[in-house]
């Protein structure tokens, strides 16, 4: 038995272990899961003195209460996210992008992600995951990946395989930018929609809905009518399809996404905007702006510059 | 053949076998599909076939629509006839525990329970796609006379070995999930164990499927 390990007081609304997520599976219906907001699961890595594609805990809304128990070990916290630290007699408020070393006793206490959705936190050192194809990421609705599949539950015990023997205290002065536009590139079956529908799409507001989650976010807004059909024959799917139903709502594919579907498709995210995409909490307004291929190619590749630029600087 | 490629978003290339849905579209995507698939470009990250359609996406860290496309354009997929596919007998219970929309079949089909068991029961089935949840097989062509629409509200939980049809098709639920299809019975087989890393999914894009009816109490009593 372990004798480094975490115990879950208060598990959280959605708390599961994610990883870079797996690849090589969507013809057997199982998505690509992972860390939702990438950037900062690679950051959260890095202030722990981590390899990137190390495990983390990733939380939504409210976050895990955990007692950790074990030799000193370093941990850190990353999104916008409001949380403390009780040591023996203190208790203080933590910082995101600020690696702390905890010990034995300690208590880590997240209370919430302040008007996002998700936050990660990650321990220096090597959690003991079972892994699933090549990644111990969590997808609750196939109860694929560590933890059988399940999200964290109170009361549980989660062991530390290694501590990292590097505990350099690091510290970054990210901040999560919002963006106002989503940009969309055109989808397969723009065309099924009005010309009217058209320019909702793209200039009129929708407001992030309470049924979203891992899988999906749905979208709130005026109807976007289709003149075609609203059903096509069932085809892949891949994260940032824009779907519009019968009901003219839009629904954008998350990480955990069925494989395939049979709703037009109106348009697909930018990966440029996937990471500020998936951090849009029930109720905030989203607009969005078409751009092309090259313009989507270009500004990933700048974001990504960005992404390892921020990194190669912890 | 490809008839169009476009891009679906900045990382996924979009394949166009056409729109009709029938076996010799299918297999031509299940023929790229495992030609691609085994070639093992770098950057290429997921391959999903469908009907007629065949969805590759790929890590736009690594490649791009420019290279995908054109790779994939100068591909010789008649390389690999051989779709390797097997023939698979699924048990199914369709007692009444199971056979959740029955009511609701006999009256569209206008047929009885006992015709509409007939014409499902023993005889062969295609795979054309497995996906949407993990394992599940999309099976056609179901006979003219047995294709109804899906359910106008779908189930919260359709339960665990559903078998169920909707238009032309037939499919299995790999595990509780949500779903509107109507359901007609029971496998106690499981179609989808994902502890078989190698082999997750019993039933394969390109393998051959007949239901074989079985009793309650074999039901209750099956030994895989």
């Amino acid at each position: 038995m372990s004798s480094n390990y975490l115990e879950i007081i208060r598990p959280g609304i959605n708390t599961t272990f994610q990883d870079k997520g797996r690849d090589h599976l969507y013809h057997i219906g199982i998505p690509f899961s992972g860390a939702m907001d990438n950037r900062n699961y690679l950051i959260a890595n890095k202030l722990v003195n981590n390899n990137l594609d190390s495990a983390v805990i990733e939380f939504a809304y409210q976050g895990p209460h955990i007692k950790y128990s074990g030799e000193k070990i370093n941990c850190a916290i990353t999104g916008d996210v409001i949380f403390s630290i009780k040591k023996k007699d203190t208790e203080i408020e933590g910082n995101c992008y600020e690696s702390y070393q905890i010990e034995n006793g300690d208590e880590i206490n997240i209370i919430s992600t302040n008007k996002s959705v998700y936050g990660y936190l990650a321990l220096g050192g090597e959690f003991d995951l079972k892994f699933q194809w090549n990644s111990c990421s969590i997808n609750t609705k196939a109860n694929i990946g560590s933890n059988d599949g399940k999200k964290l539950d109170v009361g549980q015990r989660i062991n530390l395989k290694k501590i990292n023997s590097n505990k350099d205290i690091k510290k970054t002065n990210y901040i999560n930018t919002k963006i106002e536009n989503i940009r969309v590139i055109k989808g397969t079956n723009f065309d099924y929609f009005s010309e009217e529908g058209k320019k909702i799409f793209y200039e009129k507001e929708f407001t992030v809905s309470k049924l979203s989650d891992r899988m999906g976010m749905r979208l709130e807004g005026p109807k976007i009518d289709n003149i075609v059909n609203t059903n096509i024959k069932s085809e892949g799917l891949i994260k940032g399809v824009i779907q519009v139903p019968a009901d003219g709502n839009p629904i954008i594919m998350l990480s955990d996404h069925g494989t395939i579907g049979g709703y037009p498709k109106i348009g697909v995210v930018a990966s440029v905007d996937y990471d500020r995409l998936v951090q849009m909490s029930p109720g905030s307004k989203i607009k969005f702006k078409e751009i092309n291929l090259s313009d989507a190619e270009t500004l990933f590749k700048l974001y990504e510059m960005e992404t390892q630029n921020l990194l190669s600087q912890i | 053949m490809i008839k169009n490629i476009s891009n679906l978003g900045d990382a996924a290339l979009y394949c166009d076998f056409g729109d009709e849905v029938n076996k010799s579209i299918n297999s031509q995507v299940i023929k790229y599909f495992k030609t691609i698939k085994e070639k093992k470009f770098e950057g290429i990250n997921n391959l999903t076939p469908s009907y007629n359609k065949l969805i590759i996406s790929y890590d736009l860290k690594k490649t791009n629509f420019k290279e995908v496309k054109n790779y994939v354009e100068n591909i010789n997929a008649e390389e690999s006839i051989d779709i390797n596919s097997k023939k698979l007998e699924i048990p199914v219970c369709c007692h009444e525990n199971f056979s959740m929309d029955i009511k609701r079949l006999e009256e569209i089909l206008k047929l009885s329970r006992e015709k509409i068991l007939e014409n499902f029961l023993n005889k062969e089935y295609f795979c054309y796609m497995t996906g949407f949840i993990a394992g599940m097989p999309f099976l056609g062509d179901l006979d003219e006379n047995m294709r109804a629409q899906r359910l106008e509200t779908p189930r919260v939980k359709v339960p665990k070995g559903s078998v169920a049809l909707t238009e032309q098709f037939a499919n299995i639920y790999t595990f509780e999930s949500p779903g509107g299809w109507n359901i007609l019975g029971n496998t106690p087989l499981d179609v989808f164990d994902s502890s078989k890393e190698d082999k997750p999914n019993l039933i394969n894009p390109g393998d051959t499927v007949i239901f074989k009816e079985i009793t309650l109490d074999q039901y209750k009593n099956y030994n895989e």
